[in-house]
């Protein structure tokens, strides 16, 4: 028998361990679930057109899964599995697409345009911003090393 | 054929809990997350490893965020050997045009749609 002091003692020092362990867990099952149907879809746009090059595919499959990502997000499934998957859940490209419709239709009775449109880049504008900026960065500095070259 | 799918699920499941692991030691947002991993995606693409890693591991590097900062990037470059300097302007939105149209039109589209039910 602990007494009461000693068993919150206890409890604190090992109840957030434990519930970290559990995120990491939950991350990676999830995280590589949708990873797996990813794969899914590539394969199946593959099996589809067998022509099309890789870059189609890809295309076609990143398409696919925002479109899920957008489509569970508004029937709020996706926020669910977000409340036990955290990084499984955001990391993934459907995370992308879960930024953008989440905040769009929680600040819609902001109306259209200060509502839907601005909040809708509230997570992805930070995301469009740096992706953008550190590529063209990446672009100028591969034509100076060619230049160099 | 299933051993790619095992290979997808660990490296992409890899990926997500070290993302998780960031949240759990930082308390970063999902923005700062995000970013970081597109940041990651970005670096790999340039620096030429992450063809290797998508030989290995497929979706499972693709599909998380460092997908799109790899399209991003590998766009830039192959718009720079196409039409020299403005192509790594073009290139990188180019290569993302159709992960960021269908973000923002689906986005707006089930917003309209749909109505908020859970608290974000």
């Amino acid at each position: 028998m602990i007494s009461r002091t000693e068993y919150n003692e206890l409890n604190a020092k090992l109840a957030p361990k434990s519930k970290e362990g559990r995120t990491l867990l939950f991350a990676f099952l999830v995280g590589g679930l949708i990873c797996m149907i990813g794969q899914g879809f590539s394969d199946l746009f593959k099996l589809l057109l067998p022509k099309s090059d890789e870059k189609v595919i890809g295309q076609l499959t990143s398409t696919a899964m925002i479109f899920l990502g957008a489509l569970l997000t508004g029937f709020g499934i996706y926020d669910r599995i977000g409340k036990y998957a955290g990084g499984g859940s955001i990391i993934p490209i459907t995370g992308f697409a879960n930024s953008v419709v989440s905040p769009a239709m929680e600040y819609r009775s902001e109306g259209m345009i200060f509502g839907v449109m601005c909040k809708m880049f509230v997570v992805a504008g930070p995301i469009i911003v740096s992706g953008i900026a550190s590529s063209v960065a990446v672009g100028f500095v591969y034509r100076l090393i060619g230049a160099i070259k | 054929m299933l051993l790619t799918y095992l290979q997808v699920f660990l490296v992409g499941g890899a990926v997500c809990m070290l993302g998780q692991l960031l949240i759990n030691l930082t308390k970063m947002t999902s923005a700062k997350i995000l970013v970081t991993f597109l940041l990651i995606g970005v670096l790999l693409e340039a620096i030429g490893v992450f063809d290797e890693i998508k030989d290995f591991a497929h979706a499972g590097i693709t599909i998380p965020i460092t997908g799109f900062g790899s399209t991003l990037a590998k766009g830039a470059i192959e718009g720079v050997e196409k039409e020299g300097l403005l192509g790594a302007l073009t290139g990188g939105m180019k290569a993302a045009a159709a992960g960021l149209s269908s973000a923002i039109f689906f986005g707006f589209v089930i917003s309209l749609i749909f109505k908020a039910k859970t608290k974000v």
